[in-house]
């Protein structure tokens, strides 16, 4: 990383694992859970968090020093409410039928809580280039914990991946569904990803024990 | 009058914010510590869904879905502003969570004191602007309905945050495996009560629906819709494998 130097880059590798806004910092799940039960939809609700988080970082950083605080929510929310539009307009445009899966959960970016929590937490009080990065970092560890759900319960749940079978036609009995395998139509129903997200908070803690609660 | 207790039923328990759609997750995890805390916030969702979706309701109505500016005259039927929906609704929802928060803070400072950072944040709280993004497009069609929308909506969500946060303060007392203490046990008896909240999914009310079946004709009929799609289902790849073999023979 000569591009970066050891503390730019911790930014950006920090909330992948043990700093991750979902397992960790318990931000933005409203509007992630939702969409997981296929991989395309979070793959493309991680690439809209992305640019959203890593643009109005910089713009709210940019800014820190003339919102009075009084005021900032509002400044914050009109600002994410602006990129998210650009986001929602694109996505029509180019993917119609994606944007009619995720519904009104591109309109939620806007309040979820892993945007507002890195403007107050960060952007505010830091410059434009790191809160670029800690914007990249966040939106990272966000599109991890989306795409490991989305992968399982699109995986488990209806055995393709990307919309692709990957074990087989279960029609026609080929792979793993000639040995007598069957989908888990538990999987698709919204409650699996809260279970599934526990399973990895239970993965991930049992590997760290420093990030074990106290009840 | 059917429609309103059909509604209001659907969204306590069929559409329930947290356990169907996952809205105001945050919080909900965040407040449901105790009992007294999630009771505050509770019926501040309440109070502010109750207020923002038939504001939202009136603005989409008569400024932003297409045609609606046909009010102004003949000549502006062909305007859709539908894609300024997301700043008008956030800018009603923190305007109006500001003035809840003025009126909390001169009225109750106990309960201001308790909630603390949380009520500003109710202005980001996913379930406030989900609501009005749901009776959007849901196509909810009148002001009483809309208001009827947003209190259902909102007590679905106070019971959720009421029930987490009973089971957290006896949860204290049991031997819970380490690393899933705290935030993985919650999560995991989420999505056990989401799963109990499905079966609310047959409670549908209303003259418009058929009877309901026996149990034993609901999964032959269950059986033989499952036969239809996956009839379907094969056409479609049939279709598609004809398709993809004129454009090899092409």
């Amino acid at each position: 990383m000569a591009l970066l130097t050891k503390k730019d880059a911790s930014l950006i590798t920090d909330p992948l694992a043990d700093n991750n806004p979902i397992t960790i910092q318990v931000l933005g799940i409203c509007s992630a859970l939702a969409i997981t039960a296929e991989l395309k939809a979070s793959v493309v609700m991680a690439v809209s968090v992305l640019f959203v988080l890593a643009l109005g970082n910089v713009v709210i950083s940019l800014m820190r020093n003339i919102i009075p605080s009084k005021i900032r929510i509002i400044v914050q929310l009109i600002v994410v409410a602006t990129l998210v539009i650009i986001v929602d307009q694109v996505l029509k445009a180019f993917a119609y039928e994606l944007s009619k899966t995720l519904s009104v959960f591109v309109g939620l970016i806007i309040t979820n809580c892993i945007i507002m929590g890195r403007f107050e937490a960060f952007a505010l009080g830091n410059g434009p280039w790191r809160s670029f990065l800690d914007g990249i970092g966040n939106a990272l560890g966000y599109g991890v914990i989306l795409v490991i759900v989305g992968f399982f319960r699109e995986l488990l749940g209806s055995g393709t991946l990307f919309g692709y079978p990957v074990l087989g036609n279960p029609i026609e009995k080929t792979g793993l569904y000639s040995i007598g395998y069957e989908n888990n139509g538990f999987m698709i129903i919204p409650p699996a990803a809260l279970i599934v997200v526990g399973i990895i908070i239970w993965v991930q803690r049992s590997r760290n024990p420093a990030l074990v609660e106290d009840h | 009058m059917l429609e309103h207790i059909e509604l209001f039923f659907k969204s306590i328990f069929i559409d329930n914010m947290v356990f169907a759609v996952f809205l105001g997750m945050c919080s909900y995890l965040a407040v449901s510590k105790k009992v007294a805390t999630a009771v505050g916030l509770g019926a501040a969702v309440i109070f502010v869904l109750a207020v923002t979706v038939p504001l939202n309701w009136l603005l989409d109505q008569y400024l932003l879905r297409d045609g609606a500016l046909v009010w102004l005259g003949p000549e502006y039927t062909d305007y859709n502003l539908s894609f300024l929906s997301f700043i008008l609704f956030i800018a009603t929802i923190a305007t109006m969570v500001q003035l809840v928060e003025i009126v909390v803070e001169k009225f109750s400072p106990s309960l201001y004191n308790s909630l603390g950072i949380f009520l500003p944040l109710i202005a980001v709280n996913c379930a406030i602007l989900g609501g009005s993004l749901f009776m959007q497009s849901r196509d909810i069609q009148t002001l009483g309905l809309a208001f009827n929308y947003g209190v259902s909506s909102g007590i679905g969500w106070f019971l959720a945050i009421l029930a987490i946060a009973a089971i957290r303060e006896k949860i204290r007392y049991s031997n819970v495996p380490a690393p899933l203490r705290g935030l993985g046990i919650t999560f995991i008896i989420t999505g056990l009560m989401g799963i109990g909240f499905q079966s609310f999914g047959g409670m549908l009310t209303g003259g418009d629906e058929a009877a309901p079946v026996k149990e034993e004709q609901q999964v032959v009929n269950d059986k033989v819709s499952k036969i239809e799609k996956k009839e379907l289902e094969k056409k479609d790849i049939e279709e598609k494998e004809i398709s993809y073999n004129d454009t090899i023979n092409n």
